[in-house]
Protein backbone atom coordinates (compact mmCIF):
# COMPACT_ATOMS: atom_id res chain seq x y z
CA UNK A 1 0.00 0.00 0.00
CA UNK A 2 1.50 3.26 -1.05
CA UNK A 3 1.56 6.21 1.31
CA UNK A 4 -1.33 8.61 1.56
CA UNK A 5 0.72 11.50 0.26
CA UNK A 6 1.71 9.60 -2.87
CA UNK A 7 -1.90 8.62 -3.52
CA UNK A 8 -3.14 12.18 -3.08
CA UNK A 9 -0.54 13.51 -5.48
CA UNK A 10 -1.48 10.86 -8.02
CA UNK A 11 -5.13 11.78 -7.63
CA UNK A 12 -4.48 15.50 -8.06
CA UNK A 13 -2.19 14.95 -11.06
CA UNK A 14 -4.80 12.80 -12.74
CA UNK A 15 -7.43 15.47 -12.17
CA UNK A 16 -5.35 18.30 -13.59
CA UNK A 17 -4.11 16.29 -16.57
CA UNK A 18 -7.71 15.33 -17.37
CA UNK A 19 -8.87 18.93 -17.18
CA UNK A 20 -5.95 20.09 -19.28
CA UNK A 21 -6.53 17.53 -22.03
CA UNK A 22 -10.27 18.14 -22.00
CA UNK A 23 -9.79 21.86 -22.42
CA UNK A 24 -7.31 21.23 -25.25
CA UNK A 25 -10.11 19.68 -27.33
CA UNK A 26 -11.82 23.07 -27.42
CA UNK A 27 -8.84 24.48 -29.34
CA UNK A 28 -9.54 23.05 -32.84
CA UNK A 29 -12.99 24.67 -33.05
CA UNK A 30 -11.66 28.12 -32.29
CA UNK A 31 -8.53 27.58 -34.38
CA UNK A 32 -10.66 26.67 -37.39
CA UNK A 33 -13.08 29.57 -36.92
CA UNK A 34 -10.21 32.00 -36.39
CA UNK A 35 -8.39 30.81 -39.49
CA UNK A 36 -11.51 31.13 -41.64
CA UNK A 37 -12.29 34.64 -40.36
CA UNK A 38 -8.71 35.80 -40.75
CA UNK A 39 -8.38 34.62 -44.32
CA UNK A 40 -11.96 34.91 -45.49
CA UNK A 41 -13.44 38.18 -44.30
CA UNK A 42 -11.86 40.21 -47.13
CA UNK A 43 -13.82 38.39 -49.81
CA UNK A 44 -17.20 38.75 -48.15
CA UNK A 45 -19.14 41.64 -49.63
CA UNK A 46 -22.46 42.17 -51.33
CA UNK A 47 -21.32 40.63 -54.63
CA UNK A 48 -20.27 37.53 -52.78
CA UNK A 49 -23.94 36.70 -52.23
CA UNK A 50 -25.40 37.92 -55.51
CA UNK A 51 -22.96 36.82 -58.20
CA UNK A 52 -22.02 33.40 -59.52
CA UNK A 53 -18.60 31.89 -59.12
CA UNK A 54 -15.98 33.69 -61.24
CA UNK A 55 -14.19 32.03 -64.11
CA UNK A 56 -10.56 31.08 -63.69
CA UNK A 57 -9.51 33.84 -66.10
CA UNK A 58 -11.29 36.64 -64.22
CA UNK A 59 -9.84 35.40 -60.97
CA UNK A 60 -6.34 35.29 -62.46
CA UNK A 61 -6.62 38.84 -63.80
CA UNK A 62 -7.80 40.09 -60.43
CA UNK A 63 -4.99 38.30 -58.67
CA UNK A 64 -2.42 39.80 -61.00
CA UNK A 65 -3.60 43.33 -60.25
CA UNK A 66 -3.82 42.53 -56.56
CA UNK A 67 -7.60 43.05 -56.35
CA UNK A 68 -9.96 40.77 -54.53
CA UNK A 69 -11.47 38.15 -56.77
CA UNK A 70 -14.72 39.34 -58.38
CA UNK A 71 -17.88 37.29 -58.20
CA UNK A 72 -19.39 35.24 -55.44
CA UNK A 73 -21.06 31.99 -54.62
CA UNK A 74 -24.66 32.78 -55.55
CA UNK A 75 -24.90 29.65 -57.70
CA UNK A 76 -23.77 27.60 -54.71
CA UNK A 77 -26.14 29.27 -52.26
CA UNK A 78 -29.16 28.80 -54.53
CA UNK A 79 -28.13 25.22 -55.29
CA UNK A 80 -27.72 24.35 -51.61
CA UNK A 81 -31.08 25.98 -50.89
CA UNK A 82 -32.79 24.10 -53.71
CA UNK A 83 -31.36 20.70 -52.79
CA UNK A 84 -31.75 21.02 -49.02
CA UNK A 85 -35.36 22.21 -49.33
CA UNK A 86 -36.18 19.42 -51.75
CA UNK A 87 -34.48 16.87 -49.49
CA UNK A 88 -36.41 18.20 -46.50
CA UNK A 89 -39.70 17.96 -48.41
CA UNK A 90 -38.95 14.31 -49.16
CA UNK A 91 -37.52 13.31 -45.80
CA UNK A 92 -39.60 15.20 -43.20
CA UNK A 93 -43.08 13.67 -43.82
CA UNK A 94 -41.74 10.13 -44.20
CA UNK A 95 -39.42 10.51 -41.23
CA UNK A 96 -42.11 11.87 -38.93
CA UNK A 97 -44.64 9.20 -39.94
CA UNK A 98 -42.10 6.40 -39.40
CA UNK A 99 -41.18 7.97 -36.05
CA UNK A 100 -44.87 8.00 -35.05
CA UNK A 101 -45.20 4.35 -36.01
CA UNK A 102 -42.13 3.37 -33.99
CA UNK A 103 -43.31 5.20 -30.87
CA UNK A 104 -46.87 3.88 -31.22
CA UNK A 105 -45.80 0.27 -31.70
CA UNK A 106 -42.44 0.13 -29.92
CA UNK A 107 -42.21 -3.62 -29.46
CA UNK A 108 -43.50 -5.29 -32.62
CA UNK A 109 -41.15 -7.26 -34.81
CA UNK A 110 -41.90 -4.92 -37.69
CA UNK A 111 -40.73 -1.97 -35.59
CA UNK A 112 -37.54 -3.76 -34.59
CA UNK A 113 -36.72 -4.37 -38.23
CA UNK A 114 -37.54 -0.79 -39.18
CA UNK A 115 -35.39 0.54 -36.36
CA UNK A 116 -32.52 -1.74 -37.33
CA UNK A 117 -32.69 -0.60 -40.95
CA UNK A 118 -32.90 3.04 -39.91
CA UNK A 119 -29.67 2.55 -37.98
CA UNK A 120 -28.16 0.81 -40.99
CA UNK A 121 -28.98 3.77 -43.23
CA UNK A 122 -27.71 6.21 -40.63
CA UNK A 123 -24.42 4.37 -40.38
CA UNK A 124 -23.81 4.24 -44.12
CA UNK A 125 -20.94 6.42 -45.28
CA UNK A 126 -22.11 9.49 -47.18
CA UNK A 127 -20.11 8.53 -50.25
CA UNK A 128 -21.96 5.21 -50.44
CA UNK A 129 -25.25 7.09 -50.33
CA UNK A 130 -23.88 9.17 -53.19
CA UNK A 131 -23.33 5.97 -55.20
CA UNK A 132 -26.90 4.87 -54.44
CA UNK A 133 -28.42 8.16 -55.58
CA UNK A 134 -26.24 7.94 -58.68
CA UNK A 135 -27.60 4.49 -59.46
CA UNK A 136 -31.20 5.47 -58.72
CA UNK A 137 -31.49 8.89 -60.33
CA UNK A 138 -28.43 9.92 -62.36
CA UNK A 139 -28.21 6.72 -64.42
CA UNK A 140 -31.92 6.51 -65.41
CA UNK A 141 -32.15 10.25 -66.22
CA UNK A 142 -28.81 10.19 -67.95
CA UNK A 143 -27.59 13.41 -66.39
CA UNK A 144 -26.34 14.70 -63.07
CA UNK A 145 -29.09 16.65 -61.37
CA UNK A 146 -30.26 18.58 -58.33
CA UNK A 147 -32.91 15.90 -57.87
CA UNK A 148 -30.26 13.20 -57.46
CA UNK A 149 -28.41 15.40 -54.97
CA UNK A 150 -31.52 15.95 -52.91
CA UNK A 151 -32.42 12.27 -52.94
CA UNK A 152 -28.96 11.54 -51.52
CA UNK A 153 -29.38 14.23 -48.87
CA UNK A 154 -32.89 13.05 -48.00
CA UNK A 155 -31.65 9.49 -47.43
CA UNK A 156 -29.13 10.95 -44.99
CA UNK A 157 -31.76 13.11 -43.24
CA UNK A 158 -34.37 10.38 -42.95
CA UNK A 159 -32.88 8.32 -40.09
CA UNK A 160 -32.06 11.45 -38.08
CA UNK A 161 -35.67 12.65 -38.30
CA UNK A 162 -37.09 9.19 -37.55
CA UNK A 163 -34.95 8.92 -34.44
CA UNK A 164 -35.66 12.41 -33.10
CA UNK A 165 -39.41 12.00 -33.71
CA UNK A 166 -39.47 8.66 -31.91
CA UNK A 167 -37.44 9.93 -28.95
CA UNK A 168 -39.56 13.07 -28.61
CA UNK A 169 -42.90 11.26 -28.78
CA UNK A 170 -41.65 8.72 -26.25
CA UNK A 171 -41.01 11.51 -23.75
CA UNK A 172 -44.60 12.79 -23.88
CA UNK A 173 -46.75 11.61 -20.97
CA UNK A 174 -49.19 8.84 -21.88
CA UNK A 175 -51.99 10.75 -20.18
CA UNK A 176 -51.92 13.28 -23.02
CA UNK A 177 -53.00 10.69 -25.54
CA UNK A 178 -55.50 9.09 -23.16
CA UNK A 179 -57.13 12.45 -22.43
CA UNK A 180 -57.57 13.06 -26.14
CA UNK A 181 -59.05 9.62 -26.73
CA UNK A 182 -61.31 9.94 -23.68
CA UNK A 183 -62.81 13.12 -25.14
CA UNK A 184 -63.88 11.02 -28.10
CA UNK A 185 -61.32 12.28 -30.58
CA UNK A 186 -60.28 9.81 -33.23
CA UNK A 187 -56.86 8.18 -33.16
CA UNK A 188 -55.75 10.23 -36.14
CA UNK A 189 -56.77 13.56 -34.66
CA UNK A 190 -55.19 12.72 -31.30
CA UNK A 191 -51.87 12.10 -33.03
CA UNK A 192 -52.04 14.98 -35.46
CA UNK A 193 -53.69 17.58 -33.21
CA UNK A 194 -52.48 16.63 -29.74
CA UNK A 195 -49.25 14.66 -29.84
CA UNK A 196 -47.50 16.35 -32.76
CA UNK A 197 -48.15 19.93 -31.55
CA UNK A 198 -46.98 18.93 -28.07
CA UNK A 199 -43.84 17.42 -29.58
CA UNK A 200 -43.26 20.30 -31.98
CA UNK A 201 -40.16 21.66 -30.24
CA UNK A 202 -38.41 18.31 -30.29
CA UNK A 203 -39.38 17.59 -33.87
CA UNK A 204 -38.24 21.02 -35.00
CA UNK A 205 -34.88 20.57 -33.27
CA UNK A 206 -34.40 17.21 -34.96
CA UNK A 207 -35.23 18.66 -38.36
CA UNK A 208 -32.86 21.61 -37.92
CA UNK A 209 -30.04 19.32 -36.82
CA UNK A 210 -30.68 17.02 -39.78
CA UNK A 211 -30.59 20.00 -42.16
CA UNK A 212 -27.39 21.33 -40.65
CA UNK A 213 -25.86 17.87 -40.94
CA UNK A 214 -26.53 17.50 -44.68
CA UNK A 215 -25.84 21.11 -45.60
CA UNK A 216 -22.08 20.64 -45.41
CA UNK A 217 -22.03 17.33 -47.25
CA UNK A 218 -19.74 17.33 -50.24
CA UNK A 219 -19.01 13.73 -51.14
CA UNK A 220 -22.53 12.57 -52.11
CA UNK A 221 -23.10 15.72 -54.14
CA UNK A 222 -19.94 15.13 -56.16
CA UNK A 223 -21.49 11.92 -57.48
CA UNK A 224 -24.99 13.34 -57.97
CA UNK A 225 -25.32 17.10 -58.44
CA UNK A 226 -21.85 17.55 -59.96
CA UNK A 227 -21.89 21.38 -59.97
CA UNK A 228 -22.69 24.18 -62.37
CA UNK A 229 -21.20 27.55 -63.18
CA UNK A 230 -24.50 29.40 -63.29
CA UNK A 231 -27.53 29.69 -61.06
CA UNK A 232 -29.81 26.76 -61.81
CA UNK A 233 -33.34 26.17 -60.54
CA UNK A 234 -34.13 23.20 -62.81
CA UNK A 235 -34.15 20.07 -60.69
CA UNK A 236 -33.12 17.73 -63.51
CA UNK A 237 -29.99 19.71 -64.42
CA UNK A 238 -26.56 19.69 -62.76
CA UNK A 239 -26.51 22.11 -59.86
CA UNK A 240 -23.86 23.61 -57.68
CA UNK A 241 -23.79 23.82 -53.89
CA UNK A 242 -21.62 25.74 -51.46
CA UNK A 243 -19.51 22.72 -50.44
CA UNK A 244 -19.13 21.73 -54.10
CA UNK A 245 -17.89 25.24 -54.89
CA UNK A 246 -15.36 25.00 -52.07
CA UNK A 247 -14.10 21.78 -53.62
CA UNK A 248 -13.84 23.45 -57.06
CA UNK A 249 -12.02 26.46 -55.64
CA UNK A 250 -9.66 24.15 -53.79
CA UNK A 251 -8.73 22.43 -57.03
CA UNK A 252 -8.20 25.65 -58.99
CA UNK A 253 -5.04 27.57 -58.03
CA UNK A 254 -6.48 30.86 -59.32
CA UNK A 255 -9.60 30.65 -57.21
CA UNK A 256 -7.91 29.48 -54.05
CA UNK A 257 -8.63 32.76 -52.23
CA UNK A 258 -12.34 32.07 -52.49
CA UNK A 259 -12.25 28.93 -50.35
CA UNK A 260 -11.91 30.82 -47.08
CA UNK A 261 -14.87 33.12 -47.54
CA UNK A 262 -17.07 30.29 -48.82
CA UNK A 263 -16.05 28.02 -45.95
CA UNK A 264 -16.64 30.83 -43.46
CA UNK A 265 -20.12 31.37 -44.87
CA UNK A 266 -20.93 27.64 -44.78
CA UNK A 267 -19.56 27.20 -41.27
CA UNK A 268 -21.47 30.19 -39.86
CA UNK A 269 -24.66 28.90 -41.46
CA UNK A 270 -24.24 25.39 -40.08
CA UNK A 271 -23.07 26.36 -36.62
CA UNK A 272 -25.89 28.89 -36.16
CA UNK A 273 -28.45 26.28 -37.24
CA UNK A 274 -26.88 23.96 -34.68
CA UNK A 275 -26.98 26.53 -31.91
CA UNK A 276 -30.57 27.55 -32.69
CA UNK A 277 -31.62 23.90 -32.64
CA UNK A 278 -29.97 23.33 -29.25
CA UNK A 279 -31.58 26.47 -27.81
CA UNK A 280 -35.02 25.32 -28.94
CA UNK A 281 -34.36 21.91 -27.43
CA UNK A 282 -33.38 23.48 -24.13
CA UNK A 283 -36.47 25.71 -23.97
CA UNK A 284 -38.76 22.93 -24.95
CA UNK A 285 -37.45 20.61 -22.28
CA UNK A 286 -38.10 23.08 -19.47
CA UNK A 287 -41.80 23.43 -20.29
CA UNK B 1 -62.23 5.06 -41.68
CA UNK B 2 -59.71 7.90 -41.43
CA UNK B 3 -57.97 6.01 -38.69
CA UNK B 4 -57.51 2.97 -40.88
CA UNK B 5 -56.09 5.06 -43.70
CA UNK B 6 -53.76 6.83 -41.27
CA UNK B 7 -52.52 3.57 -39.78
CA UNK B 8 -51.97 2.20 -43.27
CA UNK B 9 -50.01 5.32 -44.11
CA UNK B 10 -47.76 4.79 -41.09
CA UNK B 11 -47.07 1.20 -42.09
CA UNK B 12 -46.45 2.19 -45.70
CA UNK B 13 -43.81 4.70 -44.60
CA UNK B 14 -42.09 1.98 -42.57
CA UNK B 15 -42.20 -0.30 -45.58
CA UNK B 16 -40.60 2.55 -47.50
CA UNK B 17 -37.62 2.34 -45.12
CA UNK B 18 -37.46 -1.38 -45.87
CA UNK B 19 -37.56 -0.67 -49.58
CA UNK B 20 -34.88 2.01 -49.35
CA UNK B 21 -32.48 -0.30 -47.52
CA UNK B 22 -33.26 -3.21 -49.84
CA UNK B 23 -32.79 -0.90 -52.82
CA UNK B 24 -29.47 0.32 -51.47
CA UNK B 25 -28.13 -3.19 -51.11
CA UNK B 26 -29.56 -4.23 -54.46
CA UNK B 27 -28.00 -1.29 -56.29
CA UNK B 28 -24.61 -1.82 -54.68
CA UNK B 29 -24.59 -5.56 -55.36
CA UNK B 30 -25.87 -5.34 -58.91
CA UNK B 31 -23.45 -2.53 -59.68
CA UNK B 32 -20.47 -4.46 -58.42
CA UNK B 33 -21.38 -7.83 -59.98
CA UNK B 34 -19.35 -7.27 -63.13
CA UNK B 35 -16.18 -6.44 -61.16
CA UNK B 36 -16.61 -9.45 -58.87
CA UNK B 37 -17.53 -11.61 -61.86
CA UNK B 38 -14.47 -10.51 -63.80
CA UNK B 39 -11.87 -10.89 -61.07
CA UNK B 40 -13.55 -13.14 -58.55
CA UNK B 41 -14.61 -11.88 -55.13
CA UNK B 42 -11.52 -12.89 -53.18
CA UNK B 43 -9.16 -12.00 -55.99
CA UNK B 44 -10.66 -8.51 -56.03
CA UNK B 45 -10.31 -8.06 -52.28
CA UNK B 46 -6.84 -9.54 -52.18
CA UNK B 47 -5.21 -7.70 -55.06
CA UNK B 48 -3.26 -4.47 -54.64
CA UNK B 49 -3.15 -3.76 -58.36
CA UNK B 50 -5.05 -0.66 -59.53
CA UNK B 51 -4.24 -0.08 -63.16
CA UNK B 52 -6.72 1.83 -65.31
CA UNK B 53 -4.60 1.45 -68.46
CA UNK B 54 -7.14 0.53 -71.21
CA UNK B 55 -5.34 -2.60 -72.47
CA UNK B 56 -4.55 -4.28 -69.18
CA UNK B 57 -7.18 -2.99 -66.80
CA UNK B 58 -6.80 -4.59 -63.41
CA UNK B 59 -8.51 -3.47 -60.26
CA UNK B 60 -8.08 -4.70 -56.71
CA UNK B 61 -9.26 -3.24 -53.45
CA UNK B 62 -6.63 -4.35 -50.95
CA UNK B 63 -4.59 -1.12 -50.86
CA UNK B 64 -7.69 0.89 -50.15
CA UNK B 65 -9.05 -1.50 -47.55
CA UNK B 66 -5.71 -1.33 -45.76
CA UNK B 67 -5.64 2.46 -46.15
CA UNK B 68 -9.12 2.77 -44.66
CA UNK B 69 -8.47 0.45 -41.73
CA UNK B 70 -5.06 1.98 -41.02
CA UNK B 71 -6.26 5.60 -40.96
CA UNK B 72 -9.39 4.79 -38.97
CA UNK B 73 -7.71 2.71 -36.29
CA UNK B 74 -4.90 5.24 -35.95
CA UNK B 75 -7.48 8.01 -35.65
CA UNK B 76 -9.20 6.00 -32.94
CA UNK B 77 -5.94 5.61 -31.03
CA UNK B 78 -5.05 9.28 -31.42
CA UNK B 79 -8.46 10.41 -30.22
CA UNK B 80 -8.46 8.40 -26.98
CA UNK B 81 -6.10 10.71 -24.99
CA UNK B 82 -8.45 13.60 -25.67
CA UNK B 83 -11.92 12.11 -25.82
CA UNK B 84 -11.51 10.07 -22.64
CA UNK B 85 -10.59 13.14 -20.54
CA UNK B 86 -13.56 14.97 -22.07
CA UNK B 87 -15.84 12.08 -21.13
CA UNK B 88 -14.45 12.06 -17.57
CA UNK B 89 -14.70 15.83 -17.39
CA UNK B 90 -18.36 15.95 -18.40
CA UNK B 91 -19.49 12.63 -16.94
CA UNK B 92 -17.55 12.43 -13.69
CA UNK B 93 -15.58 15.44 -12.42
CA UNK B 94 -18.02 18.18 -13.38
CA UNK B 95 -21.19 16.18 -13.91
CA UNK B 96 -24.23 18.45 -14.12
CA UNK B 97 -22.15 21.62 -13.71
CA UNK B 98 -22.30 24.56 -16.11
CA UNK B 99 -18.71 24.13 -17.25
CA UNK B 100 -19.44 20.54 -18.28
CA UNK B 101 -22.37 21.54 -20.46
CA UNK B 102 -20.27 24.36 -21.91
CA UNK B 103 -17.47 21.98 -22.87
CA UNK B 104 -19.83 19.39 -24.27
CA UNK B 105 -21.73 21.91 -26.37
CA UNK B 106 -18.44 23.20 -27.81
CA UNK B 107 -17.43 19.62 -28.61
CA UNK B 108 -20.85 19.08 -30.21
CA UNK B 109 -20.17 22.02 -32.49
CA UNK B 110 -16.96 20.29 -33.53
CA UNK B 111 -19.19 17.54 -34.93
CA UNK B 112 -21.06 20.15 -36.96
CA UNK B 113 -18.03 21.37 -38.91
CA UNK B 114 -18.25 20.02 -42.47
CA UNK B 115 -15.68 17.47 -43.53
CA UNK B 116 -14.41 19.69 -46.33
CA UNK B 117 -13.61 22.51 -43.88
CA UNK B 118 -11.58 20.07 -41.78
CA UNK B 119 -9.81 19.13 -44.97
CA UNK B 120 -8.94 22.73 -45.77
CA UNK B 121 -7.76 23.37 -42.25
CA UNK B 122 -5.66 20.23 -42.33
CA UNK B 123 -4.23 21.16 -45.71
CA UNK B 124 -3.28 24.78 -44.95
CA UNK B 125 -2.61 24.79 -41.22
CA UNK B 126 -1.74 21.32 -40.17
CA UNK B 127 0.16 20.01 -43.19
CA UNK B 128 2.95 22.64 -42.87
CA UNK B 129 3.51 21.40 -39.31
CA UNK B 130 3.90 17.84 -40.56
CA UNK B 131 6.40 19.01 -43.17
CA UNK B 132 8.32 20.92 -40.53
CA UNK B 133 8.46 17.86 -38.34
CA UNK B 134 10.07 16.10 -41.25
CA UNK B 135 7.63 13.23 -41.52
CA UNK B 136 7.59 13.51 -45.27
CA UNK B 137 8.25 16.13 -47.91
CA UNK B 138 4.73 16.96 -49.01
CA UNK B 139 3.05 16.51 -45.68
CA UNK B 140 0.37 14.26 -47.15
CA UNK B 141 -0.19 10.76 -45.97
CA UNK B 142 -1.64 8.29 -43.52
CA UNK B 143 -0.39 10.14 -40.44
CA UNK B 144 -1.72 13.56 -41.48
CA UNK B 145 -5.15 12.27 -42.38
CA UNK B 146 -5.51 10.13 -39.29
CA UNK B 147 -4.69 13.03 -36.97
CA UNK B 148 -7.36 15.19 -38.62
CA UNK B 149 -9.74 12.21 -38.53
CA UNK B 150 -9.02 11.87 -34.81
CA UNK B 151 -10.12 15.46 -34.22
CA UNK B 152 -13.25 14.80 -36.28
CA UNK B 153 -14.33 11.78 -34.24
CA UNK B 154 -13.61 13.22 -30.78
CA UNK B 155 -17.21 14.46 -30.40
CA UNK B 156 -18.68 11.07 -31.34
CA UNK B 157 -16.37 9.19 -29.00
CA UNK B 158 -16.66 11.55 -26.05
CA UNK B 159 -20.34 12.43 -25.90
CA UNK B 160 -21.66 8.88 -25.72
CA UNK B 161 -18.91 7.57 -23.45
CA UNK B 162 -19.43 10.57 -21.16
CA UNK B 163 -23.06 9.54 -20.86
CA UNK B 164 -22.11 5.99 -19.94
CA UNK B 165 -19.62 7.25 -17.36
CA UNK B 166 -22.23 9.52 -15.79
CA UNK B 167 -24.65 6.59 -15.57
CA UNK B 168 -22.42 4.61 -13.18
CA UNK B 169 -24.50 4.30 -9.97
CA UNK B 170 -23.46 6.59 -7.15
CA UNK B 171 -23.72 3.79 -4.54
CA UNK B 172 -20.87 1.93 -6.20
CA UNK B 173 -18.63 4.96 -6.12
CA UNK B 174 -19.65 5.92 -2.61
CA UNK B 175 -18.82 2.43 -1.39
CA UNK B 176 -15.31 2.86 -2.72
CA UNK B 177 -14.98 6.37 -1.26
CA UNK B 178 -16.07 5.10 2.13
CA UNK B 179 -13.22 2.59 2.00
CA UNK B 180 -10.87 5.53 1.68
CA UNK B 181 -10.21 5.45 -2.05
CA UNK B 182 -9.14 8.63 -3.80
CA UNK B 183 -11.09 9.89 -6.79
CA UNK B 184 -8.49 8.52 -9.19
CA UNK B 185 -8.72 5.10 -7.57
CA UNK B 186 -12.51 5.22 -7.76
CA UNK B 187 -12.38 6.06 -11.45
CA UNK B 188 -9.84 3.36 -12.17
CA UNK B 189 -11.36 0.56 -10.15
CA UNK B 190 -15.10 1.38 -10.14
CA UNK B 191 -16.11 3.81 -12.89
CA UNK B 192 -14.11 2.28 -15.71
CA UNK B 193 -14.99 -1.34 -15.02
CA UNK B 194 -18.68 -0.41 -14.64
CA UNK B 195 -18.87 1.87 -17.68
CA UNK B 196 -16.24 -0.02 -19.65
CA UNK B 197 -18.33 -1.80 -22.23
CA UNK B 198 -20.41 1.31 -22.86
CA UNK B 199 -17.26 3.34 -23.41
CA UNK B 200 -15.97 0.57 -25.67
CA UNK B 201 -19.19 0.69 -27.70
CA UNK B 202 -18.98 4.44 -28.16
CA UNK B 203 -15.45 4.06 -29.49
CA UNK B 204 -16.61 1.45 -31.96
CA UNK B 205 -19.32 3.84 -33.15
CA UNK B 206 -16.69 6.55 -33.54
CA UNK B 207 -14.61 4.08 -35.55
CA UNK B 208 -17.61 3.57 -37.82
CA UNK B 209 -17.68 7.32 -38.40
CA UNK B 210 -13.98 7.41 -39.24
CA UNK B 211 -14.26 4.56 -41.76
CA UNK B 212 -16.73 6.44 -43.93
CA UNK B 213 -15.15 9.89 -43.78
CA UNK B 214 -14.47 11.10 -47.27
CA UNK B 215 -13.55 14.68 -48.01
CA UNK B 216 -11.01 15.50 -45.32
CA UNK B 217 -9.15 12.27 -45.98
CA UNK B 218 -9.28 12.76 -49.75
CA UNK B 219 -7.61 16.13 -49.34
CA UNK B 220 -4.88 14.90 -47.02
CA UNK B 221 -3.93 11.32 -47.78
CA UNK B 222 -2.03 12.02 -50.98
CA UNK B 223 -4.12 9.87 -53.33
CA UNK B 224 -1.67 7.27 -54.52
CA UNK B 225 -2.82 3.77 -55.38
CA UNK B 226 -0.13 1.86 -53.56
CA UNK B 227 -0.29 -0.27 -50.45
CA UNK B 228 0.73 1.97 -47.53
CA UNK B 229 3.54 0.40 -45.52
CA UNK B 230 4.43 3.14 -43.05
CA UNK B 231 2.77 6.08 -41.36
CA UNK B 232 4.56 8.56 -43.58
CA UNK B 233 3.31 6.82 -46.72
CA UNK B 234 0.70 8.29 -48.95
CA UNK B 235 -2.23 6.12 -49.97
CA UNK B 236 -5.94 6.14 -50.57
CA UNK B 237 -8.92 5.01 -48.54
CA UNK B 238 -11.98 3.27 -49.95
CA UNK B 239 -13.98 6.48 -49.64
CA UNK B 240 -11.30 8.68 -51.15
CA UNK B 241 -10.69 6.49 -54.21
CA UNK B 242 -14.42 6.61 -54.94
CA UNK B 243 -14.51 10.38 -54.48
CA UNK B 244 -11.48 10.82 -56.71
CA UNK B 245 -12.24 8.52 -59.58
CA UNK B 246 -16.00 8.03 -59.72
CA UNK B 247 -16.61 11.03 -61.97
CA UNK B 248 -14.59 9.82 -64.93
CA UNK B 249 -15.16 6.11 -64.47
CA UNK B 250 -17.18 3.77 -66.63
CA UNK B 251 -17.39 0.08 -67.42
CA UNK B 252 -15.22 -2.17 -65.34
CA UNK B 253 -13.69 0.69 -63.37
CA UNK B 254 -17.11 2.04 -62.39
CA UNK B 255 -18.14 -1.43 -61.30
CA UNK B 256 -14.94 -1.82 -59.28
CA UNK B 257 -15.57 1.49 -57.54
CA UNK B 258 -19.13 0.45 -56.71
CA UNK B 259 -17.72 -2.85 -55.41
CA UNK B 260 -15.43 -0.86 -53.12
CA UNK B 261 -18.51 1.10 -52.03
CA UNK B 262 -20.26 -2.17 -51.23
CA UNK B 263 -17.29 -3.38 -49.18
CA UNK B 264 -17.16 -0.08 -47.32
CA UNK B 265 -20.88 -0.31 -46.65
CA UNK B 266 -20.47 -3.84 -45.29
CA UNK B 267 -17.51 -2.96 -43.07
CA UNK B 268 -19.27 0.05 -41.50
CA UNK B 269 -22.49 -1.93 -41.11
CA UNK B 270 -20.67 -4.69 -39.23
CA UNK B 271 -18.81 -2.21 -37.02
CA UNK B 272 -22.04 -0.36 -36.18
CA UNK B 273 -23.84 -3.63 -35.54
CA UNK B 274 -21.19 -4.74 -33.05
CA UNK B 275 -21.47 -1.41 -31.20
CA UNK B 276 -25.27 -1.63 -31.10
CA UNK B 277 -25.11 -5.20 -29.76
CA UNK B 278 -22.75 -4.16 -26.97
CA UNK B 279 -25.02 -1.25 -26.03
CA UNK B 280 -28.10 -3.44 -26.17
CA UNK B 281 -26.52 -5.97 -23.84
CA UNK B 282 -25.91 -3.17 -21.34
CA UNK B 283 -29.55 -2.12 -21.21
Amino acid sequence: MSSLKYRTIKDKTFFYVTCFLASLTVVPLFAIIWELIKKGYKQINWNFFTESAPSTLDAMLARNTGDIIPGGIANGITGTLLMVVLAAIIAIPIGILVGIHLSEHPKTKFSYITRFLTDLIQGSPSIVIGIIAYAWIVKPIGSYSALAGSVALSIMMLPLIVRSTEETLKMLPGSLKEAGLALGASYTSVILKVLLPAAFGGLFTGILLAISRVMGETAPLMLTALGSTTINWDIVKPTSAVPLLIWEFYNDPNLIDMIWSSSLFLLILILSLNIIAKQIAKKWRIQ
Amino acid sequence: MRDIIFKRLLSICCILILLISAGMIYSLVSGSLSAFGHYGFFQFIGSTEWNPHPDRETYGALSFIVGTLLTSFLALIFCIPFSLPVALFTGEFFRGKKIASFISSIIDLLAGIPSIVYGLWGFYTFRPLIIEMGVNAQGFGILTSSIILAIMIIPYASSLSGEFISMVPNELKEAAYSLGATRYEVIRSVTFPAAGSGVFASYILALGRALGETMAVTMLIGNTNNLPTSLADTGNTMASIIANQFGEADGLKLSSLIAIGLLLFLITAIINLVAKLVIKKLN
